[in-house]
């Protein structure tokens, strides 16, 4: 294989795809006036700020001015549910989420708990999914906020949206998704959904790092976050991102616009790898749904072995993947998701996250089946917990 | 994030078994944790003649049990009981902060087949703090919360 990398990471990030460069580039340059200064190249950062944000209204059923930009999938999600829990407190103090969103939400929601609000961490069940029943059966007279992920970073899993929406509607309560995965897999439209609060980031569909977008329904009750100038209509103050603005812009109409067609790619690459490795390799689950997830998610379990392991040694082969590992996350538990799922810790440490993108072929899953199942071997070889798996069998 | 030495310890593993019969055996850490090592000792007259491990873990728990077995193979009992989960890592030129948890398996895994070979042989000082299998997960937390 030489020195090629085969890229099997694109939960983590995208690589910006040459158009959306190119469209970008010129506010570096020569057009990289202030959007709020009323000179000629003002006017046209301006221009093309607006531009962007019809684009991504376009993409979700929404309005342009319901479209407000922001720093990063992080910060919408932030703004999002501290907006609604500040601007909402005399009608309650309870907000409803799940067990398995992505930190951004769950860090938030933790915060809100320390400053005296009340969060349910709905569970989900084995494959990873929460009913509209559940959440429904959560709602209670002071609940403010609905927020649950469209779908998972780590196993996929998609979430009945539609259904939440109408529960969330039906009982006139706000409701944020996390949608940071869904863009450029899923068809998204925020009427139909009854979305009131949906959050984005370029980076995850082949457009710059560091610029994200939320949506917020006309009407909707919420209190700014950043503080200063007038930008977003007066919204979320910060000289806009220009070149970042336009490179969302871009993508999510590129994105939006093949969604079909990249959807049936990534499905045979997907489908392809969980058939050979269940077939290939012994002792190994699939984690998530095995057909309400993302096109491009593989999320396996290897018994007896240990993630960051794993991931070295993919790495050695010319291959990036992640894992959930507690070795990889930097904490000493394995993912949270993983946990709520219901696996043991020694089997969430096992875990191997594939996901695959634009530039993926067969060849790299030809690759990939061929490399891996060599590597599991290798590493159960020098596990205790096989060899005290192996022993406890002989008996 | 890991030295040279580190991925040279991980990809080319030293010892990497099981011994018959062996003098010694211990296994520290728990799955809970997510590392896990096994130390299998060959001891003749004090001295240890051969060492092998076994690993569940990430690159740096590899890499201090092929480690580990390296310095202990040749040393008596004593002298190898010496050995601290620094000396460990600096044989390896040092390990991320993050990962020094994982290194204090090695200098418990040699503890805890020693005492198993002392065990064995009516050798155990009675006083000895028991080492096999006695970390737990939130042992681990509190030295993170010290460091
Ligand atoms: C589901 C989900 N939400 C939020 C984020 C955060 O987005 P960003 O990296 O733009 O802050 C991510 C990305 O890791 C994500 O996967
Ligand atoms: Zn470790």
């Amino acid at each position: 294989m030489g020195d090629k990398m085969i890229y099997l990471d694109h939960a983590a990030t995208t690589p910006v795809k040459p158009e959306v460069l190119e469209a970008m580039i010129p506010y570096y340059t020569q057009k990289f006036g202030n959007p709020s200064s009323i000179y000629a190249i003002g006017r046209e950062s301006k221009k093309a700020i607006e531009e962007a944000r019809e684009k991504v209204a376009a993409a979700l059923g929404a309005q342009p001015k319901e479209i407000f930009f922001t720093g990063s999938g992080s910060e919408s999600d932030n703004w999002a549910i501290k907006g609604i829990a500040y601007a909402n407190r005399d009608k309650g103090n309870h907000i409803i989420t799940t067990a398995i969103e992505h930190h951004a939400v769950l860090h938030t929601c933790q915060y809100l708990e320390s400053e005296g609000f009340e969060v349910t961490y709905l569970p989900v069940d084995e494959n990873g999914l929460v009913s509209a029943e559940q959440v429904k059966n959560a709602i209670k007279p002071n609940t403010i906020l609905i927020t649950i992920m469209f779908a998972n970073n780590e196993i996929g899993v998609i979430q009945p949206i539609s259904e939440i929406g109408k529960v969330a509607r039906e009982k006139n309560i706000y409701f944020h998704t996390d949608a940071v995965q869904a863009i450029g897999n899923i068809h998204i439209n925020v009427e139909d959904m009854n979305i009131d609060m949906l959050s984005l980031s370029a980076h995850k569909f082949y457009g710059p790092k560091g610029v994200g977008a939320l949506y917020i329904r006309k009407g909707v009750k919420i209190t700014s976050y950043l503080h200063g100038g007038a930008q977003e209509r007066g919204r979320r103050a910060s000289t806009e991102n220009v070149a970042g603005i336009v490179g969302l812009g871009k993508a999510i109409e590129i994105a939006t616009q093949r969604i079909d067609e990249y959807n049936s790619k990534l499905v045979a690459l997907r489908d392809r790898t969980i058939e050979e490795v269940l077939k290939k390799v012994p002792f190994v689950r699939l984690n998530g749904d095995r057909y309400r997830r993302l096109p491009g998610n593989v999320n396996f379990s290897f018994e007896f072995i240990e993630g960051e392991s794993l991931l070295l040694m993919l790495d050695m082969k010319g291959i990036a993947a992640s894992s959930g590992s507690a070795c990889t996350s930097g904490s000493l538990d394995p993912s949270h998701v993983l946990l709520a799922i219901g696996l043991p810790h020694e089997i969430a440490h096992g875990s191997l996250r594939l996901t695959f993108g634009e530039e993926n072929t067969q060849e790299d899953v030809d690759y990939l089946i061929e490399v891996l199942p060599m590597i599991v071997e290798r590493l159960r070889e020098m596990s205790p917990l096989y060899e005290a798996y192996l022993a406890q069998n002989k008996k | 994030m890991y030295s040279e030495k580190v991925m040279d310890h991980f990809t080319n593993p030293r010892n990497v078994g099981e011994i018959e019969n062996a003098d010694g055996v211990g296994q520290v850490g728990n799955p809970k944790c997510g590392d896990i090592m096994k130390m299998y000792l060959k001891i003749e007259n004090n001295v240890i003649v051969d060492a092998k491990f076994k690993t569940f873990g990430c690159g740096a728990a590899v890499a201090t049990s092929s480690m580990a077995t390296e310095l202990v193979k040749g040393k008596t009992v004593e002298e190898a009981l010496k050995i601290t989960n620094q000396a460990v890592a600096e044989a390896l030129d040092g390990l991320p902060p993050i990962k020094m948890h994982c290194s204090n398996l090695a200098e418990e895994a040699i503890k805890a087949a020693i005492d198993d070979y002392r065990a064995k042989n009516g050798l155990l000082d009675e006083n000895a703090e028991k080492n096999a299998c006695g970390r737990r997960c939130d042992d681990i937390h509190h030295m993170h919360e010290e460091e």
